[in-house]
């Protein structure tokens, strides 16, 4: 047990070699020895969590009352679409009431046509066997689309990674922030962007659905019952973005935010701001033929349900270009043109948990929790060295080897630190050495008994192995349950936790072996000071 | 050097004789723990029951309760304000605003407010959770609790015995329910970070009560012939040394932690002291005894070898 053949001394000084070597960029990061360091060496390195960086934390929830509706009215588009197409299939007025869409079709004959074609709209939902979306007819000429369970299961997922990555285009435009956005659970969003102390600039990017739409406003209904929220079969009453008052749009959208291809913010000839917006081919196209077809007379732009602003079409607008004009301030004009280019969000996001850490409470953290790492450390190390002499100083270097060693596996994996992580820490190196303190008494037992040098030492190691592997396994018993369950911080806590215990393991148990080893073979102790 | 030596070599102290009292006495403060922790309820952070936890540092010491009537004056429901770690750091706490969106601009107004009055002040941290998030995070955090604490004893009944593994499901059982107890005497918030240490305290109190019955076992199958009270009082006297020196170096690294460390994990960083000094107690006089009431018998595990052998002979 105690032959050390020389691989094995040279392979396990090469473990504590890398592992010094992987945590010299996260130590020296932030001071100014940090450009010295040679670019030919790892560069790995530990994230501080965003209780040490600062920043800000948001949990974000769909609205599934907002997805469900979301969902139904591209449906309605789809179909009105599908319909109007050659050979056109008249249909009465479509009812969306119930989360259904429901129409009657006033030729008998062309039901059956109308659900074939219908049918072409669903998808198949991958994995089950269902259709998205059930084609039924009910009472000979009524045909009802109703969403299947799967359909809408399946769509909330992908309206959840739709989301995720319109959410991220719109804090980060340019991809160059170190921002985390990832979907928690079914229905969530978890947004942590460092440095950012305020949160409230980042919820009105994400805020906004912005769900771009323009449409023809309907001349033909009664101002009093609009103010009544009646509307005309096939339109709809919509409020003024402005709070004054109230417009009856039609149902059927000319073009939508889908497919612009970009947005900025400008000012019109008066010096307002306004947005300049640019369709793609097919909006250009659509967008020319519908205000061709309707010059003279107003159309709606509408946000989120909301008209901003209903002009008059002067002449065909055949270029592809609009401009939106509304009461916008530069910055809200500024973050609508954000907001747009980035796309609409697939569902309304509403802020479920919302955290933000200022820079200098966590620098204060970072500086308490290396004094108290450092203290600490000095202090077990002390106690180590009066209690087992030569043994003592050989726990100690394993410690120091186990801190280097924790921090490069951390790097490596690139894990983060948080503040509870800095506990861990220490907390792992206080009980790092019960290794080590098992082991020694264990000896020290073996020597009282009247075992020789060699053999108590051999003893003491096997004896304590059994004991430090049932204790560490409870360990890493504990912490995957708290890695698993615990959000951020705690999480940190777990990791260095769950690593803490792999390193210590080697670093108390294996390395010291082979400082014992060494030693023994070099000086041929007579006796034990232990 | 004369080496430090904590404990004198080959002490034999009769820690069974005093089992009864022992168990007498754990009862009682384990009962008493609970009982006040029900009737007292624990001081729990917004992380648990939702709201807002602001926390702000001034140049100056400042007034509290000028503070606090600044705050009560913008109505914002029930606030608390207390301080946190020194003189001029405060963390001011409101409940959840009734509506649901207007949470945030609550937090602005209280800034807007401080920062107005208070030249200097800086807002440190806002945090702000929602009915719904609190209650999954209590929940969660309870079944985490409990999930280790039955894995933790499932596993030592699979590595030892069924004895053991009662005895150290009630070893934690005791330990967490002292803690629980010290957190509602001393009002000290309890918050995610808590829980982590409740979670740490499962893996980590257990520590002494894994070595020793590591001990036990051995001498069981070493010892056949003698008495279990006699032997598992061998068992702790030797396994002692261990115990002291090892409770004392994660005492050392907590402690230094906790006076000098963070102000923010001071809840997680006590907790932890405390659920150490507990388990090192509990160690010798719950987990231990609990084998002898159980009847563990040096062919506990002798037995079971031999139905080993038989299970996997063929029949």
């Amino acid at each position: 047990m105690l032959d050390f053949p020389r691989w094995k001394v040279t392979l396990l000084w090469l473990v504590v070699a890398v592992g010094i070597l992987l945590s010299i960029p996260s130590l020296i990061a932030g001071t100014p020895y940090a450009g010295s360091w040679p670019r030919w060496m790892p560069q790995y390195k530990i994230n501080l969590g965003l209780d040490l960086a600062g920043g800000s934390h948001l949990l974000l929830e769909a609205d599934s009352a907002d997805a469900l509706k979301q969902r139904l009215q591209s449906m309605e588009d789809a179909v009105q679409t599908e319909l109007r197409r050659d050979p056109r299939i008249d249909v009465g007025d479509v009812s969306t009431a119930g989360g259904r869409i429901s129409f009657m079709v006033r030729n008998p004959t062309q039901v059956d046509a109308a659900v074939e074609r219908l049918r072409t709209l669903t998808k198949p939902v991958a994995l089950t066997g269902n259709r998205d979306w059930d084609v039924q007819v009910v009472d000979s000429t009524r045909i009802v689309l109703t969403p299947s369970p799967s359909g809408t299961a399946q769509a909330l997922k992908d309206a959840m990674s739709v989301a995720r990555d319109v959410v991220r285009r719109r804090i980060d435009p340019g991809g160059t922030k170190e921002i985390t956005v990832v979907t928690e659970g079914d229905n969530r969003v978890l947004v942590e962007v460092p440095g950012v102390e305020n949160p409230d600039e980042l919820k009105k990017l994400i805020g906004q659905t912005a769900r771009l739409e323009f449409k023809l406003v309907d001349l033909s209904a009664n101002p009093a019952d609009a103010q009544q929220g009646r509307a005309p079969p096939g339109s709809q009453v919509l409020p003024m973005a402005d709070g004054r008052g109230f417009i009856v749009v039609k149902r059927r959208v000319m073009v939508s935010g889908d497919q612009l291809t970009d947005a900025k913010q400008s000012f019109d000839q008066n010096g307002q701001p306004d947005i300049d917006i640019t369709f793609n081919t097919a909006g250009a196209r659509r967008f020319g033929r519908v205000t061709q077809e309707n010059v003279n007379k107003p159309f709606a732009i509408i946000l989120d349900d909301k008209v901003l602003s209903a002009p008059n079409i002067n002449e065909p607008i055949l270029g592809g270009r609009a401009q939106i004009s509304g009461s916008f301030t530069v910055q809200s004009a500024h973050d609508l043109a954000v907001s747009l280019s980035s796309g609409k969000l697939p569902v309304k996001l509403n802020v479920i948990e919302e955290r933000s850490i200022g820079p200098d409470l966590g620098k204060d953290s970072i500086h308490k929790g290396a004094l108290a790492s450092a203290v600490g450390v000095a202090a077990v190390m002390i106690f180590m060295l009066v209690t087992y002499g030569r043994f003592g100083v050989y726990a100690n270097i394993a410690l120091i080897v186990n801190a280097f060693l924790i921090l490069g596996v951390m790097a490596m994996f690139n894990a983060t630190l948080t503040l509870p992580g800095i506990a861990g820490f220490i907390l792992t190196i206080g009980a790092a050495v019960d290794a080590n303190v098992l082991i020694n008494e264990r000896i020290r037992e073996e020597i009282r008994r009247g075992r020789r040098l060699l053999d108590a030492v051999e003893t003491g190691y096997r004896e304590a192995m059994r004991a430090i592997f049932d204790a560490n396994v409870t360990h890493v018993i504990s912490a995957a349950i708290m890695a698993y369950f615990g959000s951020g911080p705690v999480r940190g806590f777990a990791v260095v936790l769950l690593i803490g215990v792999v390193t210590s393991v080697f670093t108390a148990v294996y390395f010291t072996r082979m400082l014992v080893a060494l030693w023994i073979r070099r000086a041929r102790p007579r006796a034990l000071h232990i | 050097m004369k080496l430090l030596k904590l404990v004198p070599e080959n002490t034999n102290l009769d820690f069974m004789r005093w089992r009864n009292v022992a168990l007498v006495l754990s009862l009682i403060a384990t009962v008493a723990s609970i009982s006040y922790t029900v009737y007292r309820g624990l001081n729990l952070g917004v992380d648990f029951v939702g709201g807002q936890l602001i926390r702000v540092s001034f140049a100056q010491p400042i007034d509290v309760e000028q503070l606090r009537s600044k705050v009560d004056s913008l109505h914002l429901g029930d606030a608390s304000i207390s301080e946190f770690g020194g003189p001029k750091t405060f963390q001011i706490r409101l409940p959840k605003p009734a509506g649901n969106a207007s949470a945030n601009a609550v937090a602005t107004r209280v800034k807007q407010e401080v920062e107005k009055d208070y030249p200097g002040a800086r807002i440190e941290s806002v945090d702000t959770v929602s009915g719904k998030v609190s209650e999954e995070l209590a929940d969660n955090s309870a079944l985490a609790i409990a999930l280790a604490m039955i894995g933790i004893a499932i596993y030592i009944w699979f590595r030892f015995e069924w004895q053991f593994g009662v005895g150290a499901l009630l070893t934690l059982a005791h330990d967490i329910a002292m803690t629980l107890g010290f957190f509602a005497f001393t009002r000290l918030q309890v918050d995610l970070n808590v829980v982590a240490a409740f979670l740490t305290i499962v893996g980590y109190s257990l520590n002494d009560t894994v070595v020793i019955y590591d001990r036990i076992r051995e001498d069981l199958r070493k010892y056949r012939k003698m008495a279990i009270l006699q032997l598992i009082n061998l068992s702790l006297n030797e396994t002692l040394a261990r115990t002291v020196v090892t409770s004392l170096t994660v005492l050392i690294a907590l402690g230094v932690l906790m006076l000098i460390g963070p102000e923010v994990i001071f809840g997680l960083a006590i907790a932890i002291f405390l659920g150490v000094l507990i388990g090192t107690y509990s160690s010798i006089y719950i987990s231990a005894p609990v084998l002898v009431w159980l009847g563990v018998k040096p062919d506990s595990f002798l037995k079971s070898d031999e139905e080993k052998a038989a299970e996997a002979e063929p029949a």
